[in-house]
């Protein structure tokens, strides 16, 4: 049922990339799709009950905590993923900014009029 | 705790659609932020407080720059969506995703049940057994991140180098394009202005 939702979430953020115009939006459809991306793989590695893998001094024994903790690989991960959809998206709004300076809108049906107005 | 979760998910859902839908681009930043902070509490709420606190910080720079790139430099509304075939095309590729997604997650372990479970010789079993003695870190997703896998945190630095360099590029309000230019064609013109 959560996954099922999670996969709905990426829709809705695949939806928002193909179908809408302005360039922020696009940007605000794949920050959606990475938000639902990372709740998915954090979704596969919880236990019932899990504790977050901190080891304290109640769960000293290691291969006790191992039989309790969550999943340490796809957070390690998923905190890599975090940290580059921040770069990506400032890289993504960088082009948007450039392009509205030279084109004066977001909108990318005008870009590309504007661009075969400027070769021909 | 699986009601909680599905709760979240559904307001994640709920604010993903209003950032599409909605016309003014203020509420839709707003609401993708609300996505972000929505995430962060399912991290919370599974055992992930690392992750919860670094989509915080995250959420905040990322709400800053696309208010810069919207709201600053005046644009507040935005135009029609794409017409024609495109979401037609588009909602049924969707409805074929899901069906695929959702056959594909029978054969997966149901939830709160972890993949590592059911694989024998998990790297996670021996990341989390071994994790104390032989790194000395007590903290295992930053064991994994910074000692098992710092090749990947490597290519993760390289990466944000790479966008850094490019978006200064990009927003570099004096370029060098017209110097260079005139160096190339052996031009002795110096540039104007």
């Amino acid at each position: 049922m959560v996954y099922i939702l999670a996969t709905i979430l990426l829709i809705v953020g695949l939806f928002g990339v193909f179908t809408q115009k302005n360039l922020i939006k696009i940007i605000i459809s794949v920050s959606i799709i990475e938000s639902a991306v990372n709740v998915f793989l954090i979704l596969v590695g919880y236990r019932s009950g899990g504790i977050a893998p901190l080891m304290t001094e109640q769960h000293s024994q290691a291969e006790v905590f191992a039989l309790h903790s969550v999943d340490p690989l796809p957070q390690a991960m998923i905190l890599t993923s975090i940290v580059i959809s921040l770069s990506i998206l400032a890289l993504m709004v960088a082009i948007s900014l450039r392009l509205y300076h030279v084109y004066g809108t977001y909108d990318i049906t005008e870009i590309r009029k504007a661009r075969l107005n400027s070769k021909s | 705790m699986e009601a909680l979760l599905i709760l979240l998910l559904l307001f994640m859902i709920i604010s993903a659609v209003v950032a599409l839908y909605t016309e003014e681009l203020l509420s839709a930043v707003i609401a993708v932020g609300a996505v972000g902070f929505g995430s962060s509490a399912v991290f919370l709420l599974l055992g992930a407080p690392d992750l919860a606190i670094t989509q915080i910080v995250v959420e905040v720079a990322a709400l800053v720059l696309l208010i810069r790139a919207t709201i600053s430099i005046g644009v507040k509304t935005t135009s029609a969506w794409r017409s024609g075939w495109q979401p037609k095309a588009v909602a049924a590729a969707a409805v074929i995703f899901l069906v695929f997604a959702f056959l594909s997650f029978r054969d997966m372990p149901e939830f709160s049940v972890p993949v590592m479970d059911r694989i024998a010789d998990a790297p996670s079993i021996f990341y989390l057994e071994d994790g104390l003695s032989s790194t000395g870190s007590t903290n295992h997703v930053m064991g994994v991140l910074l000692d098992f896998r710092a090749y990947d945190t490597l290519g993760e630095a390289t990466i944000i180098f790479t966008a850094v360099f490019g978006t200064l590029t990009l927003l570099r309000k004096r370029g060098k394009k017209a110097v260079n230019r005139n160096e190339y064609s052996g031009e002795k013109t110096s540039p104007k202005g």
